[in-house]
């Protein structure tokens, strides 16, 4: 990485890296200094830091992690001395942070990734892009671990106490996950979650994947229409798919039952689906099955010997998008379901509006990790089925 | 057939012409093929079209003011809405029977509840009217009873109106007293139907109603003031003759009433109601009753749109009631804004994925896909955290010096709030189809187009963008659908600026039990949303929308 | 599709069949503390004593109207006793959707044999509904952002000068424009016949203008103690047990304003259409729970006042907390010095119309 560009010159490192290491330097000594009312010696501090930083970095200390680890280990040594605990993290992540920037800005790496002949107007815009991708991704992830922290407060509230902000472990307890593997509540919708999504989902990637491979066809007669019609679980807007089930299943005996709502999540589940499979069915090489049947297959053996397989990771990835969608699901249920059926999502938002307890965030920290399984394996899943498609002749 | 046998025409193996043979096969794969489909189309008629049918029905249905009141609205129609006066005795007279029938089946709340929607302040004269409306029936009671004491008594109404095999099965179950038993099902005696026809259909009616309670026998139980309303009314206009045709009753007892009634004045019917409440005197609310008493209305659609139909026409509401229209165009309005920043964010997140190391972008896609997965509720409370008065937010701007602590950035409870955690939580959707757009544009046109001296912008500009162009679509349209029907983000971030039509919707079913108007109002979006729906086929295509 | 219809539903009937084996209830309550508190004091004491009884708890006592009323005309009731507030008990009563109840005959007396009707006094407010608690709609506010003289009024509420900040209110008329009316110097004893005219309302309105745009409208008990905790509002409105757990059980900086407190009953109502054996069943449960000493026990855990006369003697102490339960009851006479008194019949005759007009007033 480091040398990937001989032919670019270094750059100046009084004229270019010295100058923006003193603003990055400002910055951080402002955020510092504000934190003690002294914002305008904490950017004096800061600028002078960082130009030496600077200096020091790219002339004696080639080798950059341990130039990189020293400055983390010594602005944190600086920040437990003068603040405390909190003093010692910010310490840290600014030492890792003004480091790595040194490193970046001497050593020519921001131009790593545009073509050489880039203009540094070009190099500056691609390096904005870059950060404001960065901001957005931030925007994306900021909510929810803002929002994680708060289940280990000592307290009943979703607020900042000012203990858990000075980082005292007072204020902070494992509490709220004791109370959702002891409390009844929380483990019986837990439970009932886990009855009715995979139930759901099986219904709807049985019927789903089928009608797909139906839709697939090369004459299908009202393909337009049917679509639609299958589609339409996803357009309709939720509250009135709810308000309809209720009544209509009420009718017919199923409001309140654990059919009714199995049934419901199930339908709200098939479009992504039909969707998903009928994707990968596009990139389907529909020779395969021709040859298949050539051999002396029937359709069963084809299906599932030489279709089913290809096309399985879209299949599982539909059946984790209608799975989540039942495991997610606070409308419908609210309306379908009776008190047999709470799930998860419907105990959080019960315990919003009448309790309000970071229980819910314990449950939501765990459900995190619990997507993040759940993501990894359908990248892996996407490997796999590009390593597939590669040998199929397409 | 033979025909093209003889023109000598292509043949398939087995002999049959090969039109023919293509023909067949054709339609054995289109029937495969809806075999295959055939299960989950039924799946989803059943479970999710039929009931989304059923609710949209309830927009028109308007039973419960002819159910409820049937005479009264049989009698309503000789009256002339135009004029300024309340309509006439034979209408009162109606509503005598029928307003206290609705009260003995406690349905006048109801209906009082319903005709409010309409007309705001029916439904407490309904309600304070429920209250004294057998003092009506009493009155008619205490003559009865005036002429003769066995008035009084059930078994006279039960051997008047029962049939003679029923009675004596009744009787028998009276005095059997066997608790597990139910009183045999009540059969109305032949001819009594022609000869007293309120009283009769009243009967039936109180009959039900005792035998569906079940704790008492109907020969046991003390007879509703309304029969004796009725009753005075048949005994009015009934011939003698029609009377004499009833045999095998006490006809002395009914002789001897109806003389009676004949020689006391008209009840005043009229005047009994307007004593009970002056409401009834009210032009406009006799207007409501008619113009509502068809079984189909469209009232509930033009309360949608905030407008009223009244005794002439159909006319806008008031100005304090207007709010549905100016909803809708909320709901339109943000949601064009949450798109457009999906659009404005979503945008160089797609194109810096699709233009990434593939290894790179798939582990930049998790941090894509994680809060989509993330419980939706968990995520609006993030925001409630982030973005209240004293919320994270503004503890840092007030913490950096930014925002002076006295005058902290108010960014829930508004607008601002609702379209800051819808656009987060909607962010996947514009993401995930121009990503999959993107992917399939090749990095070289751009470069093509550099190097035949196009500037960044230019190239971009004229070459790139277009060809992204159905992603921006896809997205858009995707986006715009799920936010213009989402309500429970709105619900807790969006106070009373932020809110959406779909929380009105959910406010009806839920709390002020509008059935009817939050299906119109369902309806209405239902239909905005079909048409996106057809636009969205229309230019991208449902088959090309990509998710993960 | 008829047929399908008649399939699912058979199939559904079918699966649902097989799993009930001893009596299993459906109760209705609004979850949270308050439930809790019912199923400590009630609840668990019944089934020790009839181990065959099984109860599930549904919190939808918020949506109990709406789904009484979508039950009712499906024909299918699901539900087998329901906590309302009186207003919904009214309503319910009214359409037919509650049983009507000797009090008499199937209550328990007091232990003194006063009858059920004498003992629970005026807590009846219709034939269906057999009251549990009081309670009250009241005011708290944080003590550290109210300045060095706290509150004493419910007009502060309406004073920006004197206490800047937000407020939360309930959404929902009720409450809100009799405050509104009683702080525009309309006499308590007029304030319903000045709500009857559509001045009145206009009038009420417009002091509720006053303040609007400081008002954050809360539509469930959690949220106002959350909003003070965080600093968010400056003072609100919500029920008086939410504010007893945030101060005694929480220890926030919060303090209680009783005055103008509006008094309120909540109670359980047994829905029409029960099966009878069912009915019997719930019914004894009823008489159980709703006895002196049950009643009592509730304010162990929840600092709402029982409904009868004869359970005030028994309050006790708080189950946890140790601390006398008595001075954190509405009832106390201390805290009762000023109140509201809601008017249920006005309420359930205008009702309909004030909340259209509320409705639409806020959406202005």
């Amino acid at each position: 990485m480091s040398i990937a560009h001989p032919d670019i010159p270094t750059p100046s490192l009084v004229g270019f890296t010295l100058p923006i290491m003193a603003i990055a330097g400002a910055f951080s000594g402002y955020v510092v200094g504000t934190a003690h009312g002294t914002p305008v010696p904490g950017v004096i501090l800061g600028i002078l830091i960082a130009v030496a930083l600077g200096y020091v970095l790219a002339r004696f200390v080639p080798n950059r992690r341990a130039g990189r680890l020293g400055t983390a280990a010594l602005a944190g040594i600086a920040g437990l001395a003068w603040v405390g605990t909190s003093g010692l993290i910010a310490g840290i992540l600014i030492g890792l942070v003004l480091s790595w920037f040194a490193y970046w800005l001497s050593s020519s790496d921001y131009r790593a990734s545009v073509p050489v002949y880039a203009t540094a107007g070009d190099v500056l815009w691609h390096n904005t892009f870059k950060f404001i991708c960065g901001l957005i991704f931030f925007f994306l992830i900021a909510p929810i671990v803002v929002v994680l922290p708060l289940s280990f407060n000592a307290e009943n509230f979703f607020t900042f106490t000012p203990k858990m902000l000075a980082l005292d472990p007072d204020g902070y307890s494992l509490k709220h996950y004791r109370d959702f593997f002891t409390n009844a509540d929380w483990q019986g919708s837990l439970w009932n979650s886990f009855r009715i999504a995979p139930v759901a989902t099986i219904l709807s990637v049985g019927f789903g994947t089928l009608a797909a491979i139906g839709l697939s066809q090369s004459h299908v007669p009202f393909r337009r229409a049917i679509m639609a019609i299958l589609i339409s679980p996803m357009i309709v807007p939720l509250i009135i798919s709810a308000a309809g089930m209720y009544f209509f299943y009420s009718r017919i005996g199923l409001q309140g039952t654990y059919w009714g709502v199995v049934l419901a999540h199930a339908a709200l589940g098939i479009p992504f689906v039909i969707i998903t499979v009928t994707a990968t069915l596009v990139g389907f090489d529909r020779s395969l099955t021709r040859a298949a049947a050539n051999m002396g297959a029937g359709p069963v053996r084809t299906f599932f010997k030489v279709q089913m397989p290809l096309i399985l990771p879209g299949v599982i990835s539909g059946g984790l998008f209608a799975f989540i969608t039942s495991f997610d699901e606070v409308v419908v249920v609210l309306f379908v379901g009776s008190a047999g059926q709470k799930t998860l999502p419907w105990q959080m938002f019960t315990g919003l509006r009448e309790q309000i307890s970071p229980t819910i965030l314990a449950v939501a920290a765990i459900l995190v990790a619990f997507s993040i399984v759940l993501l990894t394996t359908v990248e892996i899943l996407r490997r796999r089925s590009e390593r597939l498609r590669g040998m199929s002749p397409s | 057939m033979s025909e093209t046998i003889e023109a000598g025409p292509m043949r398939a193996a087995d002999g049959t012409p090969l039109k023919k043979s293509l023909a067949r096969a054709l339609r054995r794969q289109k029937l495969r093929a809806l075999a295959l489909i055939a299960p989950l189309l039924i799946f989803i008629l059943v479970t999710f079209i039929a009931p989304i049918a059923d609710m949209l029905f309830r927009s028109v249905e308007n039973q419960i003011v002819s159910d409820t009141l049937p005479r009264t609205v049989v009698a309503l129609k000789d009256w002339d809405a135009a004029s300024d006066e309340a309509p006439g005795e034979p209408v009162f007279a109606a509503l005598a029977v029928d307003f206290q029938i609705a009260t003995e089946l406690k349905n006048h709340t109801k209906l009082g509840s319903r005709l409010n929607y309409e007309d705001p302040g029916i439904s407490s004269l309904f309600r304070k009217s429920g209250r004294s409306a057998d003092d009506i029936g009493k009155s008619f009671m205490d003559r009865f009873v005036g002429i003769d004491a066995a008035w009084k008594k059930p078994e006279t109404w039960a051997a008047l109106f029962g049939d003679d095999v029923w009675l004596a099965d009744a009787t028998a179950w009276a005095d059997a007293k066997d608790k597990d038993a139910r009183e045999p099902a009540f059969k109305l005696r032949d001819g009594v139907g022609d000869a007293l026809p309120a009283t009769a259909e009243t009967y039936r009616t109180f009959a039900r109603a005792v035998q569906a309670e079940g704790r008492k026998g109907l020969v046991e139980t003390k007879p509703w003031p309304v029969l004796f309303t009725a009753l005075s009314q048949d005994l009015t206009s009934a011939t003698p003759e029609a009377l004499a045709a009833l045999t095998d009753v006490d006809t002395a007892l009914l002789q001897q009433a109806a003389t009676a009634v004949a020689g006391t004045e008209p009840f005043a019917y009229r005047d009994a109601f307007l004593a009970i409440d002056k409401g009834w005197g009210d032009v406009d609310a006799w207007r409501t009753i008619r113009a509502y008493s068809p079984r189909y209305t469209p009232g509930y659609f033009l309360n949608a749109i905030d407008l009223e139909k009244g005794a002439d026409g159909i006319s806008a509401r008031p100005d304090d009631q207007k709010i549905y229209i100016k909803l809708f165009i909320r709901t339109m309005w943000m949601s064009m804004l949450i798109t457009f920043s999906c659009l404005l964010l979503g945008y160089p997140v797609a194109w810096l994925l699709a233009n990434l190391r593939s290894s790179t972008a798939n582990l930049l896609m998790i941090l894509v896909l994680l809060p989509f997965w993330t419980s939706l509720l968990v995520r609006t409370s993030a925001w409630k955290v982030l973005l209240q008065q004293q919320g994270v937010i503004n503890d840092i701007l007030v913490w950096l010096g930014l925002v002076d602590d006295g005058n902290r950035l108010i960014m829930i409870n508004n607008q601002f709030g609702t379209i800051t955690a819808m656009t987060h939580i909607l962010l996947p959707f514009m993401i995930l189809p121009l990503y999959s757009v993107m992917k399939t544009i090749p990095p070289s046109y751009l470069r093509a187009a550099k190097s035949l001296g196009a500037t960044n912008w230019t190239a971009f500009w004229r070459v790139y963008f277009p060809q992204s162009v159905p992603g921006i679509g896809a997205g858009s349209i995707l986006v715009f659908i799920l936010s213009i029907g989402y309500y429970i983000t709105p619900e807790i971030v969006g106070g009373t600026q932020g809110v959406f039509i779909s929380n009105r919707i959910a406010y009806h079913i839920s709390t002020s039990l509008n059935w009817g108007l939050a299906a119109a109002l369902g309806a209405i979006l239902l239909a905005v949303v079909l048409l996106l729906y057809y636009v969205y086929d229309k230019i991208v295509g449902i088959d090309n929308v990509k998710l993960g | 599709m008829k047929l399908m219809n008649t399939l699912l539903a058979t199939t559904a009937l079918g699966l649902s069949a097989g799993a009930a084996s001893a009596v299993e209830l459906t109760f209705v309550s609004w979850g949270g503390a308050y439930q809790q508190s019912q199923l400590k004091a009630y609840a668990e004491p019944y089934m020790a004593e009839h181990p065959d009884v099984k109860i599930i708890w549904d919190e939808s006592s918020a949506e109990a109207v709406a789904k009484l009323r979508a039950m009712n005309e499906a024909g299918n009731i699901s539900w087998d006793l329901v906590d309302v507030t009186v207003s919904d008990s009214i309503r319910l009563c009214d359409e037919g959707l509650a049983r009507e109840i000797d009090f008499d005959t199937e209550l328990a007396p007091a232990p003194d044999g006063t009858s059920a009707t004498e003992d629970f006094g005026n807590t009846l407010q219709n034939d269906c509904f057999v009251p549990q608690i009081v309670y009250s709609t009241t005011f708290g506010y944080r003590t550290d952002l109210v300045g060095d003289t706290p509150p004493t009024s419910v007009c502060d509420i309406f004073d920006l000068a004197k206490y800047p900040g937000k407020r939360s209110l309930q959404k929902r008329p009720i409450d809100n424009v009799e405050w509104a009316l009683y702080c525009d110097g309309v006499a308590s004893d007029d304030i319903y016949s000045v709500l009857g005219t559509d001045e009145g309302v206009e009038q009420a309105f417009k002091k509720l203008d006053t303040i609007k745009d400081q008002v954050v409208w809360w539509s469930a008990g959690a949220e106002t103690p959350q909003l003070l905790a965080d600093g968010e509002v400056v003072m609100g409105s919500t029920f008086n047990g939410r504010l007893f757990s945030a101060i005694a059980e929480q220890n926030q900086p919060i303090a209680m304003l009783w005055d103008r407190q509006s008094f309120d009953i909540d109670g359980w109502i047994v829905p029409a259409g029960l099966a009878p054996e069912k009915e019997a069943v719930v019914m004894d449960f009823l008489k159980f729970a709703t006895d002196t000493q049950r009643l009592a026990d509730q304010a162990k855990y929840i600092s709402y006042g029982p409904a009868r006369a004869s359970s005030a003697p028994l309050v006790g102490k708080h189950a946890d907390l140790g601390i006398d339960m008595a001075p954190h009851m509405p009832t106390d006479p201390a805290n009762a010095t000023n109140v509201q008194l809601y008017d249920y019949s006005w309420w359930a005759d205008h009702r309909d119309d004030l909340d259209a007009k509320f409705q639409a007033w806020l959406a202005q």
